[in-house]
């Protein structure tokens, strides 16, 4: 079993952070890099981008949303409980050099695991602007670490409850007219991803996402997490996650995302049922 | 004595019991049901017993098949079975799964004139009655030699290293990428053809005899070779699998419900989707499914889908039946179940809805020219006959091909140009010290028994090189 050591909800019971005991894991593990956890026997594979590492503690973070029945059995794990499966670290690391000026978008728990891409991006030297949005105040995660993590922040809501209202795209848009921009990093919900990469192609600005599709194995066996990237199939698990932006095609990894539709509803409602009569 | 081989020839190849077909088609229970033991005794007895066993050449594990065959004419089915496993650690599996027609009983001189002795069934039949009465001593181990041996992968060749190593005296354990053990014998083959109870039994069988086993790592990434030898490991076994699906390039290949044999094979097996919403992975249930190509897996996929609820169950394969690379009695069950044929078809393009998912597909017409690479005959085109098939799910078992994950992150080990680890035929040995591969990463996706032959090989030359030096 992989113990869990830690563990917040945020974003008010919708998102749930987990530090979980994984020597080996933590050991290995580099920003970018994705785990699949299992939770008990009758579970499914769930990969998730880590959040943290703590190679001396022997721990990784994860920090998910709860979305569907596997989310919602993960949110029931207690501290001194566990996953009994934890596999990683799985796909290509970030790749992190000295660029010059670099943008971070994240939006809803893309900022989790943009943090500690953004983090060792202003380590390695590069001047790091972030903007990360939520749909409202309540739902926005890390803005302390990412403050930290960069050396300038932007916070966007939908609703204008907090920070700048309306979508990441709109502060984008204001940075990258300032110019001298190298690099941008989006992570958060495919139509975020797509947006972002729409524009930064309109200002040249090479674009870095990472994709979370529906996988199993998470080794390339399987060709479920397949993503089609400037007219090639690649395997997210493999060859990503992260793909530089402008190649992707997020129309069919937004159809393919939806693949389950049905069946996740249905397991998430008799999920939701049982916990109700327990209570 | 003049009478006896007279006797022999009356008695018939005993027939399998196994499911009626319309019944097992809905569900995954095993479909034979094993022999009873007067029924082994009677089929044993059909053995002639030839001084040149023809039978033990066409096994690539040469297990010792008059002798085990002898015990069990006698009614001692657990000297049987000590007979075999000092060959054999996977004899529950190989009895289930080797292509046995092309192997021992092929060349079984009964067959000559009638039907082959049932070397499989009796083998079969031998492990089951073992695992049912635990009767046998385990084998003995040879004394402790201080060495540690690294296994990477859990499939057949993995756990015949892992079975070989550990009685000869050394330390083994087994790394296993997924959460359970077994490889392609739980991933891939479905539990009606072999429960995973019986290979979950094998290999505690090996962890019994001291074998350890660590799943959820996956060497590669969350430890490499080198990290490994710096632990302490004196030789490594890569028996990781080909472990790449092969997909096609043709218009509309990523609709959703079109998926490889390997992620409809591993939903439905290793995670039991054919459980859901009891187990929480799902799988796509199709009405009309299209399985593309002719082998086991094909064969699996396809007889899959029929116990999933499909109306339909085609194999679209694009030689014709002769050329049909699965297991005879597979394409049999598959035929029995309702499975539908479609020979010398090859598919053209994929049509989707607008929520881009598969409804249909275009099929070209082909027909046989002259022999290629392989010896077969090359399918070719009939120009202008294609035809529509309607289908909403489509699974592909056209192949594998090398999964790079491990041999990319790793210095020194030679690979050919598929992506394959170059091994020396008759050791396993690999051009990296101290490591040796044997089995479909080797190959290229084969059988679990040639697989557990390469591990054999390998084993003797890893014993050597612990005992003696490289």
């Amino acid at each position: 079993m992989f113990k869990i050591v830690e563990r917040e909800e945020m974003a008010q019971g919708t998102v749930i952070r987990n530090v979980i005991d994984a020597p080996k894991i933590a050991k290995k593990a580099k920003p970018g890099q994705f785990v699949i956890l299992k939770a008990d026997e009758k579970g499914e594979r769930i990969p998730l981008t880590m959040a943290d590492t703590d190679p001396e503690k022997g721990t990784i973070t994860i920090i998910y949303m709860v979305v569907g029945k596997s989310t919602a059995r993960f949110k029931d794990l207690k501290v001194g409980e566990g996953y009994m499966d934890v596999i990683g670290p799985l796909g290509k690391a970030t790749h992190i050099e000295k660029v010059g000026k670099v943008i971070c978008v994240g939006g809803g728990t893309g900022v989790a695991v943009l943090h500690p891409i953004t983090r060792a991006l202003k380590q390695a030297g590069n001047d790091v602007t972030c903007i990360i949005g939520a749909k409202t105040k309540d739902l926005l995660i890390l803005e302390d670490k990412m403050k930290a993590a960069s050396n300038t922040l932007y916070v966007c809501t939908d609703d204008g409850s907090y920070g700048r209202p309306g979508f990441v795209t709109e502060q984008l848009k204001d940075c990258l007219n300032e110019g001298g921009i190298k690099l941008c990093v989006g992570i958060g919900p495919v139509p975020m991803m797509k947006f972002v990469c729409k524009m930064t192609k309109e200002y040249d600005v090479p674009t870095l996402v990472s994709l979370n599709p529906i996988m199993v194995d998470g080794t390339g066996m399987c060709g479920g997490c397949r993503v089609t990237v400037g007219g090639e199939t690649k395997f997210a698990c493999v060859d990503g996650p992260e793909f530089d932006g402008h190649q992707v095609d997020f129309d069919e990894l937004f159809q393919r995302l939806a693949s389950y539709f049905e069946e996740e509803k249905r397991c998430y409602n008799e999920y939701c049922k049982l916990s109700e009569s327990k209570l | 004595m003049a009478e006896k081989p007279a006797k022999k020839e009356q008695i018939g190849r005993q027939p399998m019991p196994e499911q009626d077909a319309k019944v097992r088609a809905r569900n995954f229970d095993e479909v034979p049901f094993g022999l009873e033991p007067e029924a082994a005794i009677l089929e044993a007895s059909r053995c002639l017993q030839c001084k040149k066993p023809a039978c033990v050449e066409g096994c690539p594990v040469s297990v010792d098949i008059p002798a085990f065959i002898k015990f069990v004419a006698e009614g001692k089915f657990t000297d049987a079975i000590s007979n075999i496993w000092r060959v054999n650690a996977l004899p529950a599996v190989c009895g289930r799964v080797c292509p046995q027609e092309l192997q021992c009983e092929g060349k079984c001189i009964v067959g000559k004139k009638g039907d082959p002795v049932a070397i499989g069934n009796l083998e079969r039949f031998v492990a089951d009655y073992e695992r049912n009465n635990r009767l046998a001593p385990m084998p003995e181990k040879a004394p402790a030699t201080g060495k540690k041996v690294a296994v990477v992968g859990s499939g057949p060749s993995g756990l015949t290293v892992a079975g070989d190593l550990i009685l000869k005296g050394h330390e083994v354990t087994i790394f296993e990428a997924f959460h359970k053990p077994g490889g392609v014998l739980v991933y891939g083959i479905p539990e009606f053809r072999l429960p995973k109870e019986i290979v979950f039994s094998e290999v505690e069988g090996l962890e019994k005899q001291g074998v350890k086993l660590i799943c959820n790592e996956v060497v590669g990434r969350t430890v490499s070779l080198d990290e490994l030898f710096e632990e302490g490991y004196d030789a490594i076994y890569l028996g990781v699998g080909a472990g790449l699906p092969t997909l096609l390039d043709v218009p509309g290949k990523n609709l959703i419900g079109i998926m490889s044999a390997n992620e409809y094979l591993t939903r439905s097996n290793l995670m039991k989707a054919y459980l859901f919403p009891e187990y929480d992975t799902p799988i796509i249930l199709g009405k009309n499914v299209v399985t593309l190509g002719g082998g086991n897996v094909a064969m699996d996929s396809a007889r899959t889908a029929l116990r999933l609820g499909a109306d339909s169950s085609r194999i679209v394969y694009r030689r014709s039946r002769a050329e049909l690379p699965a297991r005879g009695a597979e394409v049999h069950h598959a035929e029995e179940e309702g499975v539908e044929f479609h020979f010398l078809a090859a598919p053209l393009e994929f049509k989707g809805d607008d929520k881009g998912r598969v409804i249909g597909m275009k099929v070209q017409q082909m027909e046989l020219g002259e022999p290629d690479a392989s010896g077969r005959r090359r399918p070719i085109p009939v120009e202008g006959e294609i035809y529509d098939l309607e289908c909403d799910l489509v699974i592909i078992a056209v192949g594998a091909g090398a999964n790079p994950l491990l041999t990319q992150s790793t210095e020194g080990l030679e690979l050919n140009k598929w992506g394959y680890i170059v091994a020396d035929p008759a050791t396993g040995k690999t051009s990296k010290r101290g490591v040796w591969a044997g089995g479909d990463i080797v190959t290229g996706a084969a059988t679990v028994i040639l697989a557990m032959g390469a591990g054999r090989d390998s084993a003797n030359s890893m014993h050597d090189f612990l005992t003696r030096g490289w």
